[in-house]
């Protein structure tokens, strides 16, 4: 890839970096089940939220003449099914509960991993991959049919109101051998698709007042210059708009700030810029144009080699700015994530980082995390192999930079409509009819 | 406010002790022969108390002041006064150890005497109990007498065997320690604030239970004197009650200190073995044991309300919320007042202080000063400090308040740059559409001498678009207050004003 001089990343870049992260979809899949890896490493369990990426990635894949239809088709189907006959007893060893599903999966049989929790987000971004097949597969053959009745049933079997556990505000997640889990989710956070699948359940709603209650924990901050609602790592501000299109659409919190969600993440993405331009910490690497302080891989302290290193460093957390925790570790994936919010920003950065590290792609795809400050030999740390959220957001991110395909589809989503109806949205393309017939057979441009 | 019988002090008997006894309890007191009736009586003689009784006094009052035990309460005993102390000193280690980071050199010896620690600390303590001896009380012309108080009736309230009879009265006993309920941890034996300031040995692994500000302020501070600190809190985060962020930041520095962070977690039972004592911890599913060899708890505070012979006083209280006052801080006997923790939701020395105030003019002198009317602030002091004043903004939110904070990092101002404390923000919330600050929260390393502007801005009723025009010496730390201020005015100004300016601008060219 070449970017001498920093020109901006090309369309025929963004085009070779899609295609890669879409092909983790295809190397990390067990065919039998549908299943995804949560990362390419060794024995890595499926991660649920992953799959919801894949299942929004087989209609991309179509639509760029990557995949046939049937084949995407086959591919969704095998994964639906699984989860329509998966456990859903809430055992430790079952694979869900209450149509919610535990956060990590054993990649052959689907029963739960790691003790995992039955992860509420993880299963609304499943959810909005089914829904988004579900959306895209409209033909009346027997298949698609299928596909978009088993969407339909395991929305409908989803008790999100049992996640309030009488509170106000949706759990974090739950544990048969604990119960809810006691972690405090307020605040600004990537659960709007959560929220918005929530409130548009025909079966088990939650109530828009619960979604109130959420937004009340909400800081909007004048921050280097910007007014945003705050949020410290970069990908809260990116992967509910994978699936729903914020433009111009705006709930009660945004409406009294006359803003929207999709201006606040280019908000966010400026001050994430703000902030390495700043570079409290004096890392390496950090500037205008190299930043991405964002949820990802790290590189620990448990590492023997790092052993020594003076600062505190991080394994998988949750990074953000301006208030940290930062380690000086860096997601070129979350730079190219913000792409549909500030692309003359972000087809710049992404340009940069790649030029000035290009250890941070491997077959093309991004690695979790890079760390410019821990080099070694003039090579950055750099996260071992690849994660599936990460390559499902970039692939989405681009996508829907390129085509909105994704937006388009979800648009005409009744759950996603009533939710964000629910939730107060107003404005924009929620004024609008939904039309009947969706673009089913390509690209809605 | 120092009522509780626990807190006998253990420290050594130096000549610092002496002096502090001497001052806040004599040996060989007598107590005086009562008047015939008393234009207010106190009880308790910490903060709340010992400022109503000089107030009184000044103002020619007839005034009697009860102490069960130590004159000073907690606050100069065993809380603010010896915690600040040692802070210092642990903040002083902690800055020797980084020393390479401010171009200097590490000390070559950099052993923690424990011994000189607390010796200082009680030096320190000694010399801050003149301004509340039992002899600058008598010399005001107070009445003090040490023993048990005892109402007897709702104007009548003896002590020692002695009848005192008031007009008024006020009630200012003050609150001790929570006890968390973990079996096994009485038998293990536990410190809380009002003997861990006798410790003479650092305890070589502590377990913090609790992460307020005693439970955090502490274990920083052991941790910094070489103690393998762990700290359990059964909250997701630190400091549950103030924002996030300031829960982050703190989180970063215990990591820095070596603070060992178990959120989430419950101690769910203790037991000594081997002479150390066991704790079993539990964090959802998780379990796991610690070996410690002690243990502070620092879970909440309960009101002293005991032995008071409150019902024969016509007095209603509560054993967890502690007397029940109106706004004027009136009791159900409308001759008895009460101040400070006995009382009050915000359980600080300087709550203590303005409430005893505040029940010398209503008491005495017929006044209506509300206790709701009272702008409250305050601090952790962990390091850097937490501090705060007015509404967060989720109170504001439920109060359907609009509210918009102006953020600045420390890492923005240059002072905090050149003094290699960039660590922290400061918030100030105002009232969407406004300047009208409804609150700030400030995390600095000076954030509780900073906050107090934001405090006098509120109580003043000077926004943001005023304290933009004030002129701050520049460098401090105080300037990231006016750079909120200046922010305010930039999103005030910008766009419209712009464009205005610059069209006249270009027309002057």
């Amino acid at each position: 890839m070449s970017v001498t001089g920093q020109p901006p990343t090309t369309e025929q870049t963004l085009d070779q970096l899609q295609r890669a992260a879409f092909s983790y979809f295809l190397q990390a899949v067990n065919p039998a089940n549908g299943l995804v890896a949560d990362t390419s490493r060794d024995n890595a369990p499926a991660s649920i939220g992953v799959v919801g990426f894949a299942l929004s990635a087989y209609p991309v894949a179509v639509g760029r003449g990557w995949m046939t239809r049937a084949d995407a088709v086959e591919r969704s189907l095998t994964t639906l099914r699984f989860f329509r006959d998966s456990d859903q007893s809430g055992s430790p060893e079952a694979t869900g509960y209450k149509g919610f599903y535990y956060h990590f999966l054993d990649m052959q049989t689907g029963v739960r991993m790691w003790r995992s929790e039955l992860s509420m987000i993880d299963t609304a971004m499943l959810i909005a991959g089914a829904l988004t097949a579900a959306s895209y597969f409209k033909a009346e053959t027997r298949e698609e049919i299928e596909l978009r009745e088993i969407v339909d049933a395991l929305y409908r079997r989803i008790d999100w109101s049992w996640t309030l556990d009488g509170k106000a505000t949706i759990r974090l997640g739950w544990k048969p051998e604990c119960g809810f889990l006691n972690y405090g989710w307020d605040g600004y956070n990537e659960a709007m698709v959560l929220y918005v699948l929530a409130l548009g359940s025909p079966t088990h709603p939650i109530a828009g007042d619960n979604f109130e209650a959420w937004t009340a924990t909400y800081q909007w901050e004048n921050l280097y210059g910007y007014d945003f609602l705050y949020a410290g790592p970069l990908f809260v501000h990116q992967f509910s708009h994978a699936w729903i299109d914020f433009r111009g659409i705006q709930d009660r919190f945004m409406r009294d700030k006359r803003c929207d969600y999709f201006e606040n993440s280019r908000r966010a993405t400026e001050v994430q810029r703000q902030y390495a331009r700043r570079n409290p910490h004096g890392f390496a690497g950090y500037g205008e144009s190299c930043w991405g302080v964002t949820a990802c891989d790290g590189p620990s302290q448990q590492e023997p080699e790092l052993a020594d290193e003076p600062r505190r460093l991080f394994g998988y957390a949750a990074r953000g700015v301006p208030y940290g925790p930062d380690d000086g570790t860096l997601s070129g994936w979350a730079a190219v994530a913000s792409l549909p919010f500030a692309p003359d920003i972000v087809l710049r950065t992404a340009s940069v980082m790649l030029d000035r590290y290009p250890e941070n792609l491997s077959d093309q795809q991004y690695a979790s995390s890079f760390n410019p400050t821990l080099a070694r030999a003039d090579r950055a740390w750099v996260s071992a192999g690849h994660f599936g959220l990460d390559q499902g957001i970039v692939l989405l991110m681009i996508e829907n930079h390129r085509t909105q395909l994704i937006w388009q589809l979800t648009r005409n989503c009744r759950p996603i409509r009533t939710g964000l109806s629910r939730a107060g949205f107003r404005g924009g393309w929620l004024q609008r009819r939904a039309p009947n017939k969706h673009h089913a057979n390509g690209h809605a441009q | 406010m120092a009522t509780h019988n626990n807190s006998t002090s253990t420290a050594p008997p130096d000549v610092a002790e002496r002096e502090r006894r001497n001052n806040v309890h004599p040996d060989g007191w007598c107590n005086p022969v009562p008047a015939a009736r008393y234009n207010l009586v106190v009880i308790g003689a910490g903060t709340a108390g010992l400022v109503a009784a000089h107030a009184a006094a000044a103002l020619g009052a007839k005034v009697a002041l009860i102490e069960r035990h130590l004159l000073g309460g907690d606050c100069l005993n065993v809380g603010c006064v010896p915690s600040k102390a040692i802070i210092r000193t642990a903040r002083l280690y902690s800055e020797m150890r980084h020393a390479t980071q401010y171009g200097a050199q590490i000390p070559g010896d950099l052993r923690v005497d424990f011994s000189a620690v607390m010796l200082r600390m009680r030096g320190i303590r000694a010399r801050i109990s003149r301004a509340d001896s039992v002899l600058r009380l008598t010399e005001a012309g107070v009445d003090v007498f040490f023993g048990a108080a005892c109402f007897t009736g709702p104007e009548a309230v003896t002590v020692d065997g002695t009848t005192l009879r008031f007009k008024k009265a006020m009630i200012a006993t003050g609150s001790r320690p929570d006890t968390p309920s973990i079996p096994g941890l009485v038998e293990a034996g536990y410190l809380t604030n009002e003997n861990v300031f006798n410790l003479t040995e650092l305890p070589r692994r502590l377990l913090v239970i609790g992460g307020g500000p005693l439970g955090c302020e502490l274990a920083q501070a052991f941790s910094r004197f070489g103690s393998k600190t762990i700290i359990a809190q059964s909250w997701p985060l630190f400091l549950p009650l103030e924002e996030r962020d300031a829960a982050q930041i703190l989180s970063d520095a215990f990591a820095r200190d070596g603070v060992e962070v178990r959120l989430n977690t419950r101690a769910v039972s203790v037991r000594v073995q081997g002479g150390q004592k066991l704790v079993d911890l539990v964090s959802d599913d998780y379990k796991s044991t610690v070996a410690v060899d002690a243990i502070l708890t620092g879970t909440g505070r309960v009101p002293n309300v005991e032995g008071l012979n409150l019902e024969a006083a016509g007095v209603h209280y509560d054993a967890d919320d502690g007397i029940c006052v109106n706004d004027f801080l009136q009791t159900s006997n409308p001759r008895i007042y009460a101040a400070g923790d006995v009382c009050l939701e915000h359980k600080f020395t300087h709550t203590a202080d303005a409430s005893a105030r505040i029940v010398v003019r209503n008491a005495l002198f017929f006044g209506r000063q509300r206790l709701s009317a009272l702008t409250i602030p305050w601090c952790t002091y962990t390091d850097p400090e937490i501090a705060h004043v007015g509404l967060y903004v989720q109170q504001a939110h439920n109060k359907d308040i609009s509210v918009k904070t102006f953020t600045i990092p420390m890492h923005d101002v240059d002072r905090a740059i050149a003094d290699g404390e960039e660590a922290g923000f400061v918030k100030i919330h105002v009232k969407e559409g406004t300047d009208r600050i409804l609150g700030a929260t400030i995390v600095a390393r000076h954030a509780g001498e900073m906050i107090n502007e934001v405090t006098l801005a509120m109580v003043a009723g000077i926004g943001l678009r005023t304290l933009a025009r004030v002129i701050h010496a520049y460098p401090t730390q105080g300037e990231a207050i006016k750079k909120a201020a200046d922010a305010y005015n930039h999103t005030r100004l910008m766009p419209f004003a712009k464009t205005i300016f610059s069209r006249w601008l270009a027309w002057r060219r």
